[in-house]
């Protein structure tokens, strides 16, 4: 391609406002150019997504996909910076448009409003060059993978937790793909999410810039991808590490001998099924305490015992008057702390934790242990909403 | 001569907190038994209940994912470091 042939493909205000990667070899015309030919999709508008989409727009790739379904919440605020606190409420997908329009006009943006399925997955990724993984849950991240071996499209991957990121790029040409390094899914409950544990709210910037530039190099073909390479992050002590990663002959979808060769259930391979969660939060249902009968002994002063199993920063933030504080984590080594006691109501912040205290409780001999139906946010929402809610 | 362990912060919980953890052993497999006789409610993240390592969890030794050497009887050497590389999954609950 010659720069005289490209010139006119981009106008004097696009000039302009591209300038200081025209100036730079790397990237200069024939790049910007191929960045305006180019079209990336992002999973996710959240706090990955943010960072990803705001930067591919302002670097002027051409036509920006979005996927997501959710609406914006106070507590997306502290680490999507996509979405500001006008938006609370909106769907993410019109707030995410409206920050990229203010950010480059120039840019397509493209709003996928579904849940990614294995039903629509293929048609969904296939429109794009390449595709950005800023997923939040295993299900969509083995699907995507998967999906993005099958279409033959990069994928920019990153992924983190409370202070730690990852990221690396998959299923690009003789790379690893997700399952190289991890081919199967950790069973549900083992492994804790953001909502549960928390995440440095600039962590997800550092990860999405890193994607979002691996996205960039992808298309202008230009430096060293972060291919076979899996880059991880520690926020707290500065540091990144490399490690190799490395396509596994025997992978089911990327190996020289496939067995996953179309989109399968993802829900079924990570052991999620939609009834999983309330089942476990809602363990012994019959046997649960509401949030009323907690109200109505707790005036009555009987004296029941009330067991918080939530982290003390949680008990900060809010607590249920008189209760005691023991930390899931902490609680089979303090079960002395409760003998004697007779009836005990056990809370958390919604239920799913606290139903593994009570049968860590019952196990142990505590057989009038209870479970506090909804936890502490049923408790906000029906008895005390002055408390604040997380 | 004891190995350090770099522990992933999902299973600090586990560790007294702790982001490293050394142990003895001439191998991979006999650090994480060690390791895991110290720690003993790590067992159940990184093994399945047959004693196998579990697949969503990469041990690498330095850079070197453990799959591709020689799996748990992969010899360790004094200065080596063992990374624990859980999969995580960020954003909120599913």
């Amino acid at each position: 391609m010659t720069v005289a042939a490209a010139a006119p493909a981009l106008s004097n205000a696009e000039v302009a406002r591209y300038s200081r990667h025209l100036i730079m070899p790397e990237v200069g015309m024939e790049g910007q150019l191929k960045l305006k030919a180019a079209s990336v999709l992002c999973i996710g508008a959240g706090g990955l997504g943010s960072p990803v989409a705001m930067y591919l727009a302002a670097a002027g790739v051409g036509r920006l996909g979005i996927v997501d379904f959710d609406v914006v919440d106070y507590s997306n605020l502290q680490r999507q910076v996509i979405h500001g606190t006008p938006d609370v409420g909106r769907p993410k997908l019109d707030s995410a448009r409206d920050s990229l329009h203010a950010i480059n006009p120039e840019v397509h943006v493209e709003t996928h409003e579904v849940a990614l399925s294995s039903g629509n997955a293929l048609d969904v990724l296939g429109g794009y060059d390449v595709i950005v993984d800023g997923t939040d849950n295993f299900p969509t991240r083995y699907l995507v993978n998967d999906a993005c071996v099958l279409l033959g499209k990069p994928n920019a991957y990153g992924s983190i937790f409370r202070f730690e990121g990852q990221a690396s790029v998959f299923a690009a040409k003789d790379g690893p793909c997700y399952r190289c390094l991890y081919p199967e899914p950790p069973p549900p409950g083992l492994v804790p999410s953001c909502a549960e544990g928390g995440v440095l709210g600039i962590l997800p910037g550092v990860v999405g810039t890193i994607q979002a530039t691996e996205a960039v190099k992808l298309i202008m073909g230009v430096g060293e991808p972060l291919v076979g390479r899996f880059l991880v992050y520690d926020a707290l002590r500065m540091r990144f590490r490399e490690l190799k990663l490395r396509r596994d002959p025997d992978c089911p979808v990327c190996g020289d001998n496939p067995s996953v060769t179309e989109l399968i259930d993802y829900e079924q391979f990570c052991g999620v099924t939609p009834a999983a969660p309330a089942a476990e939060s809602s363990a012994g249902a019959d046997d649960d305490a509401t949030v009323e009968q907690l109200k109505a002994r707790i005036d009555s002063r009987d004296g029941v015992f009330i067991l918080d199993v939530r982290e003390p920063q949680e008990y900060q933030i809010c607590a249920i008057p008189g209760s005691t504080l023991i930390p899931l984590g902490d609680l089979p080594s303090r079960l002395h702390e409760l003998e004697g006691r007779g009836e005990m109501i056990v809370h958390c912040k919604s239920g799913a934790r606290s139903a593994k205290a009570v049968k860590l409780l019952r196990d142990a001999g505590f057989a009038h242990a209870k479970n506090l139906r909804g936890g502490i946010l049923r408790w906000i929402d029906a008895v005390d909403p002055s408390l604040p809610k997380y | 001569m004891p190995t350090r362990i770099l522990i992933p912060t999902p299973l600090r919980v586990y560790t007294g907190k702790q982001d490293v953890v050394e142990a003895e052993g001439g191998t991979v497999g006999e650090l994480l038994a060690n390791m895991t006789d110290t720690y003993t409610d790590l067992r159940k993240h990184l093994y399945t209940d047959d004693g196998r390592l579990r697949s969503f969890v990469a041990i690498y030794v330095n850079d070197d994912d453990i799959r591709f050497l020689d799996k748990e009887a992969t010899p360790v050497k004094e200065g080596d470091t063992i990374s624990i590389i859980p999969s995580v999954a960020g954003g909120r609950a599913s």
